[in-house]
């Protein structure tokens, strides 16, 4: 039996039916972390000793009938930006280096109770701002599905590890498409929920506006159930709503006869690649095939919506990045003569190039002179992106667009250009201004064999309708069976 | 390019100068070495160029979106919770004396 090559579920019914144990499942994964993470360099923090002892108590308690999930014993990836009581959460950057956090950040807590175990901290560009993982401080992670490519950004790490078998699912966090666009790069399922659906605390703000917690998973089954763990209100965090809780396995159905369908047109013009197009174009004949019913429309916010992103992200960023000053924790500076310089050498040492950028811009859009120009006139637009959605809703159950607009890129190749990095977000970026839930999964592979991404964006709080149309397509078109990564270079 | 468009692209060109990004940088307290100027430059005129996008969209009358959820406040008592783990809080710091985060001498 090859254990890693298993979805969650598939493990949960061989615990469940004792065809499996918990140290079984984590030593084939400790195993295949061995044998891939010095090719594909998805870990900051490895916990392979940890997680093995762990296995071994949940056996004893599963044994004992003291283990009330059903989940129990199954490991698990976090991104590095989430807090892990007493282990490192560095956010990939040199300001975090030592970081050891002190508290658990909730979904870590969930993910506890369940008696998921930790198997490590996933890689990602610093901060969670990039789109290709490139910008880590410590380490490039590789696409499994050929070495050369990034895994996309800024978990990259997170979608790597599920791609290359390394965990059977993990955690990413979403500001302008993090989660969907590592998903589409490496062929796995991520999943942005509505914004306010999964608690914040503990998870190193970005853009507190637009971050969102989500899975990333082998299949969209995987993802519902992961959902489950996730989803509820937090008192710690005073944006996530308070909400009947839902079994979102329950919505997969498999059955789209009917679902309306929206293909916003803007999405499918000038720069998106022709293969991703024509994956596309055969995802929706798949779509009306099925009994779908599919139409075109006018989306005409998607030339404004990444501008507006990059100001309102990069805003937020610049304050809460404030936070790092060398002081109760994160890097100090060696050498200074006074307070004052000790800020500025420390954050000027601790950050990379673009969280720099990303907070000079920051810095720049809400200054005195430019605050209309730019601030205030992004937050009118973020009104404009969401009535917009809104019209949209009122006709079509799901919209379906491209991931993006391209396959994995070569490592190397946009890292210097900063515009052209921002580029990869076109087509997920509104959906984290309007705060709706998205889903990426593989609709396919181009001519070289790299994995194509379909995003099928819902309204808010209807993650069952996106789920449930992206079970659809997958049960249709198996595309795991199909294809798997090369690890060729 | 018409006499026209070439005066729009003008006028929605960001022109920042070193100054201005050396203000920028003081009030972000970062440093940008000399050698680092040039490429912070043009990245942040780039960036701006792209991001006076948003100009041409039709906003008059529109409110702004500052949140998501923001419909409603939450309101809760404020009450002290003493957070146990002072050692593991205090094991982040750099410096510490007497269960006290350590900084330089602020008042001479």
């Amino acid at each position: 039996m090859n254990i890693t090559n298993l979805t969650v579920h598939e493990l949960m019914d061989k615990l469940a039916n004792k065809e499996l144990t918990s140290e079984e499942i984590t030593k084939a994964y400790v195993e295949r972390i061995n044998e891939k993470e010095k090719d594909v360099n998805a870990f900051v923090t490895t916990l392979c000793d940890e997680a093995l002892e762990k296995a071994k108590e949940i056996d004893a308690k599963r044994e004992k009938g003291e283990a009330t999930s059903k989940l129990a014993g199954i490991p698990v990836g976090i991104k590095d930006n989430i807090c892990t009581k007493g282990i490192k959460t560095t956010c990939s950057s040199r300001m975090l280096e030592d970081f050891i956090s002190p508290y658990n950040a909730t979904v870590t807590e969930k993910l506890l109770s369940e008696d998921l175990i930790d198997l490590g901290k996933l890689n990602m560009d610093e901060f969670a701002m990039g789109a290709s993982t490139e910008y880590s401080y410590f380490k490039k992670t590789h696409n499994p599905w050929n070495l050369n490519t990034v895994p996309g950004g800024s978990s990259g790490g997170s979608a790597a590890a599920v791609a290359a078998e390394m965990v059977p699912w993990a955690l990413g966090s979403d500001t302008g498409g993090s989660i969907r666009q590592p998903a589409a790069f490496c062929g796995v399922v991520g999943l942005k929920p509505t914004y306010g659906l999964v608690s914040r605390y503990g998870l190193v703000a970005f853009a507190s506006s637009l971050d969102q917690i989500g899975p990333i998973t082998k299949d969209v089954e995987d993802a519902a159930i992961l959902l489950n763990i996730l989803a509820g209100h937090d008192e710690k965090d005073s944006t996530s709503m308070e909400m009947p809780k839902k079994d979102y396995t329950q919505a997969l159905k498999g059955e789209v006869k009917g679902l309306k369908i929206g293909i916003p047109k803007e999405y499918f013009g000038e720069g998106i690649n022709e293969e991703v197009k024509e994956r596309l174009q055969e995802a929706i004949e798949t779509y009306k095939k099925l009994g779908a019913e599919v139409e075109e429309f006018s989306l005409d916010i998607a030339k404004y919506a990444l501008a507006t992103y990059y100001i309102i992200a990069c805003a937020e960023a610049s304050s809460n990045l404030g936070r790092f000053d060398g002081i109760r924790y994160g890097h100090r500076a060696e050498h200074y003569s006074d307070l004052k310089e000790l800020y500025r050498n420390s954050r000027s040492e601790g950050f990379g190039p673009e969280v720099k950028r990303r907070i000079i811009l920051g810095t720049y859009v809400l200054s005195s002179g430019y605050y209309d120009a730019y601030y205030k006139k992004a937050q009118q637009v973020r009104t404009l992106v969401k009535n917009e959605f809104d019209k949209a809703f009122a006709k079509y159950d799901v919209l379906l667009t491209p991931t993006s607009p391209t396959v994995a890129f070569e490592i190397g190749t946009r890292s210097n250009n900063p515009l052209e990095m921002y580029l990869a977000d076109i087509c997920t970026v509104s959906v984290n201004i309007a705060g709706l839930p998205g889903i990426s999964i593989p609709c396919g592979v181009d001519s070289k064999g790299m994995p194509v991404g379909m995003q099928l964006i819902g309204n808010k709080f209807e993650e069952e309708k996106i789920l449930n149309a992206a079970y659809a397509f997958e049960q249709e078109y198996k595309f795991r069976s199909k294809y798997q990564p090369s690890f060729e270079k | 390019m018409s006499l026209e468009a070439k005066q729009e692209r003008k006028d929605t060109m960001a022109n920042v100068s070193k100054e201005e990004l050396l203000h920028i940088a003081k009030l972000a307290d970062l440093n940008i070495n000399d050698n680092e100027i040039d490429k912070y430059l043009a990245n942040l005129q780039d960036i701006l160029n792209f991001a006076n996008t948003i100009n041409s969209a039709d906003t008059e009358g529109l409110k702004e979106t500052i949140g998501e959820n923001d419909k409603y406040n939450v309101f809760r008592k404020d009450e002290v919770q003493v957070f146990e783990d002072n050692a593991l809080l205090l094991q982040n710091a750099k410096e510490q004396e007497r269960n006290m985060f350590k900084i330089p001498k602020v008042i001479q």
